[in-house]
């Protein structure tokens, strides 16, 4: 069999000395491919934000250098770049799981804030008192933040299950719906005399960094690395476990690619979907609440600089897989880390936009083969 | 409150809404979702603002925004039309994209100062109409009126002319229109662009007309995400993209002007004397797109209409179908 082909139209504009054919493939690529296309598309993305850095008046070299030095440069930096990544490793996984099912959940954002709002509440209503133990309220924390980020979730999941109402619009709008929501509280309810941010929370709702424990290690002074990573590391273990060997995973999997075969195989797409958007929502909201029991401390309107967005390229870079995103994730990090003191403040968004970009270009050279061929008269 | 003036400033707001619906209808009409309009308006504003700071002339802000917008909307167009990727992953990247480089190149442009903006203008004869003279045609901006003539025009066009029927064909059967002669590609990359200029002419409505200046990403605020909103409930039909584009534009004013006076409907207040409360105003755009969206979408389920249906698609001239 001959796989098909596609002329380039050879009636239109001018004539080229040859011809570029793209051609679906119909063998598997070699196993190093996917891999290899996406660090070339990373590095070719690098480059391309570094002639826009250079159009701007800034010097790329000097950037990059900066931002492997501010990220990578010792253990005390490094270990904030991994703080960083804490959280985009629990959106990134939020986004993997909906993009399982290409269910396009990108109000990663918003059920981060309102995750954040939730573990908040239990801490400043107060629902569990300051003095509790510390496992109880970091617990019951982390369960608020589940369940606030999974109903952020459920709204978009049971309008798009049961009604078809598209999930991408109705994501991104309950963001900016939930940033009012904690606008709200952080200027109005909970606003510490005046200011737009809440009280410190007692040291019973702080998640356990490694400088606690510096009077045993001295090694971990100034350590600021917390319990949110071994959280996130978790729920990647468990998420792989889901996709990769358990039913719900197979059928999520499957509805993600033939909705109407799933259907036909009696899979119940309405409760998948609703299901699916309220444990991604939920994800992210366990993000919302690492970041301000383990970072932050206090419930504030700066608690994200765009996590929830960066999870949507991170899931993507990491193609879907979860082991991957904790990689990803502190790549991107990274560049989070070493962005807040890179002028123009544009730039991370800029270079995040370019390597999606150039990560969705490249993916043609996986499902296709591009052969250039000498023009042939017709 | 003065309600000829909320609506008259309704009517303004709502153009924004109303020209990147438009051209998104067109986008999608041929088959290619971009969601990427977020990021095509964000350019649009800057490159508008930036253009009328350094030549002093609107005009040719708003022609450099839609050029800009235009521009990026290829780049959408490469990767799906050509490189047949994600129609909503790439739509995603160019929001970021768009937002990055507007932010880049936008450091330091909200200091600029004052401007020459898009000029007003009172229609002569229609202005004396009672109540509706007042509303659409007293003071308002150039650009409006643009917005009054490109609704019937791309209504028109799309239902009425041959070219308007080749799109709507690429868009609902690529291969019986490849099948014509129609070059499937080639119309996608036409109205793809003809997005992203209007998009374009959005944002630039924004810097120099409605709310002028350079806020960062403040500047839209999610009006791009809420025309996408706006494409669905209106069936893809531009007259009601418009009704839909004025109440928003109406909805947006008023939420500004509700927090203003002391008493409202004959009792105090409230989102005066609790300012916090403004927080609930600020989200009703948002929840009403979820609702507009849910009603578009149940419409769309009982009338067994709805998206053009190779929307999303890339066509393939070598797969048959």
């Amino acid at each position: 069999m001959t796989s098909p082909t596609v002329p380039s139209s050879p009636a239109q504009g001018l004539k080229l000395p040859f011809r570029v054919q793209i051609e679906k493939r119909i063998e598997q690529v070699p196993r190093w491919m996917p891999a290899a296309v996406s660090v070339g598309a990373i590095i070719v993305a690098l480059i391309l934000g570094g002639i826009i850095l250079a159009i701007v008046g800034g010097n790329p070299f000097r950037v990059y250098g900066h931002i492997a030095r501010a990220s990578f440069g010792s253990w005390g930096v490094l270990s904030d770049t991994l703080v960083k990544a804490t959280p985009l490793i629990l959106v990134g996984l939020a986004c993997t799981l909906a993009f399982r099912m290409k269910l396009w959940n990108i109000g990663a954002e918003g059920q981060f804030f309102i995750g954040a709002f939730a573990a908040s509440a239990v801490v400043l209503t107060p629902i569990v008192p300051e003095d509790a133990p510390k496992f109880v309220m970091l617990l019951t924390m982390a369960i608020a933040g589940f369940i606030g980020g999974a109903l952020w979730g459920f709204v978009p999941g049971i309008l798009k299950a049961r009604l078809n109402v598209n999930e991408v619009v109705t994501t991104l709008m309950m963001n900016y719906i939930a940033v009012s929501w904690n606008n709200f509280f952080i200027y109005g309810v909970w606003s510490e005399g005046g200011f737009q941010m809440s009280k410190v929370f007692p040291k019973t709702a702080w998640m356990p960094r490694l400088a606690d424990y510096a009077s045993e290690v001295t090694a971990f002074r100034g350590i600021t690395l917390h319990l949110g990573l071994v959280l996130g590391i978790v729920a990647a273990a468990v998420l792989w476990w889901v996709i990769y060997r358990s039913k719900w995973g197979f059928e999520i999997q499957l509805i993600g690619d033939n909705p109407r075969a799933a259907s036909y195989a009696g899979i119940n797409i309405v409760r998948n979907t609703v299901l699916v958007m309220m444990v991604s929502g939920g994800l992210a909201g366990l993000a919302g609440m690492s970041e301000i029991s383990g970072v932050v401390h206090r419930l504030q309107g700066t608690i994200s600089p765009g996590y929830g967005f960066t999870g949507i390229i991170i899931a993507w870079l990491a193609k879907l897989n979860p082991f991957i995103v904790i990689l990803v994730s502190i790549l991107f990090g990274s560049l989070l880390l070493a962005g807040r003191e890179i002028q123009p403040s544009g730039i991370p968004r800029l270079i995040q936009g370019i390597i999606l970009f150039c990560l969705i270009s490249s993916d043609v050279l996986l499902r296709y083969r591009i052969r250039v061929s000498r023009a042939e008269q017709e | 409150m003065d309600w000829i003036i909320i609506l008259r400033a309704g009517v303004a707001s709502g153009t924004v809404l109303l020209f990147g619906t438009i051209g998104e209808i067109f986008s999608e009409r041929s088959g290619v979702l971009n969601l990427g309009l977020e990021g095509m308006m964000l350019i649009g504003a800057m490159t508008a603002f930036s253009v009328a700071v350094n030549t002093g002339n609107a005009w040719m802000g708003v022609l450099a925004a839609m050029l800009a917008g235009g521009a990026l909307s290829l780049l959408h167009g490469i990767t799906t039309i050509h490189l047949r990727a994600d129609q909503v992953v790439s739509g995603l990247s160019l929001t970021f994209l768009g937002a990055g480089l507007s932010l880049v190149f936008g450091e330091g442009l909200s200091k600029a100062g004052t401007i020459s903006l898009i000029p007003t203008w009172t229609m002569p004869v229609l202005s004396h109409i009672p109540f509706v003279g007042d509303i659409l045609f007293t003071d308002q901006n150039i650009l409006v009126y643009v917005g009054y003539l490109l609704v019937p025009v791309a209504w028109y066009y799309i239902y009425r002319t041959r070219p308007g029927l080749h799109l709507r064909a690429v868009g609902e059967y690529p291969a019986a229109a490849d099948a014509l002669g129609i070059s499937v590609s080639r119309l996608r990359y036409l109205y793809v662009f003809v997005g992203g200029t209007l998009a374009g002419l959005a944002g630039a409505t924004i810097s120099l007309a409605i709310s002028p200046g350079w806020f960062s990403e403040l500047t839209t605020s999610g009006q791009g995400w809420i025309c996408i909103g706006l494409v669905i409930f209106s069936q893809w039909d531009p007259l009601r993209a418009a009704g839909g584009a004025y109440a928003f534009g109406a909805l947006r004013r008023l939420i500004l002007d509700l927090q203003g006076p002391t008493m409202l409907l004959g009792v105090a207040n409230p989102f005066y004397y609790n300012p916090y409360l403004g927080f609930f105003l600020q989200m009703l755009p948002y929840a009403f797109t979820i609702i507009v969206l849910v009603i578009g979408s149940r419409e769309a389920m009982r009338k067994r209409l709805g998206a053009p249906a190779a929307l999303g698609v890339p066509f393939d001239r070598s797969q048959k179908e």
